[in-house]
């Protein structure tokens, strides 16, 4: 050990392996507790099982299905419709990488390592991106196919090469990713994992139904700008009624939702004592 | 003074209001190497507020701290200059100690052989892969430690690192904070045990309330507010007792015989026995611990205060 390790000029550090280090700091983080892959894999078993029951269901209803349903169904939002579950998991996974952190007190751990903490949020969130959007885009592609080939004829199916089927595949992982990543900036915001999990699955499962009670009109009206019925919409192929926005503007209201997210959980960190 | 070695902590005005309660009431300080600093105070007194604003975790109300001239959170890699213990349990119960250590190494661009010489430091190489959470506080105590090696920084500061370990682990940090100090890092410990405190730190700092009432070496602390008691035997101490009491002296006689004089110095003790024609057996200045000093000093700025039962 040399005695006077403060005092020796260090070589000057260029942001980029400084916004490295920090990534691979919160890489080690993610892969080495239980929770993070547990709950990929959670995730998975959801959005395939789902695909699964819910395809198998309708093709031994489709004889019996009247006609105005069957011209409505939608064969793409009925396999990814797994997502309305696994989507609280991957949110949880997002609230539980920042709040496991204040909980446990590790946050000024983390700090005292980087303390320059935008940057320490950013490769976080940048990292939970990644895994988390990999992950779940591999995954909507065999959860299409398997969907698909359960449905079969008679039943209404489409090919991967088919209008918009791509893009609701794709809309699957992305619309999974952006839920996880608001459950990481209200987690910041929060920081108790309770209170976080609450105002996240209120914002996501609770609310939808919640703006049905307003008269019918204002009810749907209000209702397609809510962050899960707006992202919802990139992975269903036929819109659901009058008041839905297409996958892509759809899509884009939900990651406006986790842009003022983020933009509070910015301003938050920065000020606050840890 | 010789300030280019190690890393030097600096204070200015440095204040901290957390709503109405004025944690930390503008104090200034500089915590120098090659010695163990004593950061001492009863609990509330703002030692913990006052570490967390060295580290950049909390930000002052008012007022600058710096390490080597720069506050923390301008600093890059910071791990290289300063180390800290905290709290030990600060780690998440679900990682092992070695993934724990790897995730900050790598956050500073520590190399990975690192983390292998820092438990090995600590003595923690063979639960390297075990779940942090099942740990012992000792062992929990031994992780942060090594947290607080991994980047071999010029300073260290611990927060009440002796809290609730058994003598074996006391002994062992006593030892590490010493050999620490001796390879010319800068070390600030903070406690409320007077006791410990009197046995590692050469230099105290000492707050009460937020306000800091002495910055001196330990020795000196305690002679400025030791009470300057005097021990004196003598062949005639009733005698000798009414002498001193007529010099202005208060004096209490002991069964054995040895009277215990305040008000007058050993010096000036001596040359009234020597004008009185007393024989004196012995003469002796009672220093005072480190303990009654404490007191005397914080007396005035003790926070909760909790009438001291007589004994019956």
């Amino acid at each position: 050990m040399s005695a006077q390790a403060g005092t020796a000029p260090r070589p000057r550090i260029s942001l980029d392996s400084r916004l490295r280090a920090t990534a691979l700091s919160e890489w080690i983080k993610f892969r080495s507790i239980r929770s993070g892959p547990l709950n990929l894999l959670l995730t998975a078993a959801i959005v395939l099982l789902g695909a699964w029951l819910l395809d198998a269901q309708t093709r031994s209803g489709w004889a019996t299905m009247p006609p105005g349903a069957r011209a409505s169904f939608d064969p793409i939002g009925t396999t990814f419709n797994g997502i309305q579950l696994a989507q609280l998991f991957v949110g949880a996974l997002g609230v539980m990488t920042v709040t496991g952190e204040y909980t446990s007190g590790l946050i000024r751990g983390t700090f005292l390592a980087t303390p320059q903490r935008a940057q320490v949020l950013a490769m976080k969130a940048l990292v939970f991106t990644v895994v988390v959007w990999a992950w779940c885009t591999a995954l909507s592609f065999p959860a299409f196919f398997l969907g698909q080939s359960i449905l079969s004829s008679p039943a209404k199916h489409v090919g991967i090469g088919a209008p918009g089927a791509l893009t609701a595949v794709f809309g699957a992982g992305l619309y999974l990713t952006c839920v996880g990543l608001l459950g990481v900036f209200i987690g910041v915001v929060v920081r108790r994992t309770p209170a976080a999990l609450s105002a996240l699955f209120g914002l996501v499962a609770v609310l939808p139904f919640a703006v049905n009670l307003l008269p019918s009109t204002l009810g749907s009206q209000v209702g397609e700008y809510l962050p899960s019925n707006a992202g919802e919409q990139a992975w269903h192929l036929l819109p659901g009624g009058a008041y839905m926005l297409g996958p892509w503007s759809g899509l884009s209201v939900l990651i406006a939702y986790v842009a003022v997210a983020a933009l509070a959980a910015f301003a938050l960190i920065r000020r606050r004592d840890a | 003074m010789d300030e280019r070695a190690g890393a030097t902590i600096e204070a200015q005005s440095l204040k901290k209001v957390y709503g109405n309660t004025t944690a930390v009431d503008g104090i200034d300080f500089q915590i120098k190497p090659g010695r163990v600093t004593g950061f001492l105070g009863p609990n509330g007194a703002g030692k913990s507020t006052t570490m967390r604003m060295i580290l950049g975790l909390d930000l002052p109300t008012s007022g600058t701290v710096t390490v080597n001239g720069r506050g923390y959170q301008g600093q890059v890699w910071p791990l290289h200059e300063v180390g800290a213990l905290l709290d030990a349990r600060a780690v998440h119960p679900g990682r092992s100690a070695y993934n724990h250590l790897l995730s900050l190494a790598a956050a500073n661009g520590i190399a990975r052989k690192r983390v292998d010489e820092v438990l090995e430091q600590v003595g923690l190489t063979s639960v390297a892969h075990k779940r942090a959470g099942g740990f012992s506080l000792g062992m929990s105590q031994r992780l942060g430690i090594a947290g607080a090696l991994l980047g071999d920084p010029g300073a260290l500061l611990f927060d009440e690192p002796v809290n609730g370990l058994d003598p074996e682990g006391i002994l062992w940090i006593r030892t590490l904070m010493r050999t620490l100090a001796t390879e010319g890092r800068t070390v600030l410990v903070s406690s409320h045990l007077m006791s410990e405190m009197a046995l590692t730190a050469d230099h105290l700092l000492v707050i009460g309330r937020g306000r800091m009432l002495a910055d001196m070496p330990l020795s000196e602390l305690i002679a400025r507010n030791s009470g300057e008691r005097v021990e004196v035997r003598s062949a005639d101490p009733q005698r000798m007792a009414a002498d001193l009491r007529a010099a202005g002296a208060q004096v209490t006689l002991e069964p054995d015989g040895t009277l215990g004089v305040l008000g007058l110095g050993s010096k000036q003790i001596g040359e009234l026995s020597y004008e009185r024609g007393h024989v004196l057996h012995q003469l002796r200045d009672v220093t005072a611990s480190l303990e009654e000093a404490y007191f005397r000093l914080t007396g005035e700025s003790v926070e909760y205060r909790a009438p001291i039962p007589v004994a019956a």
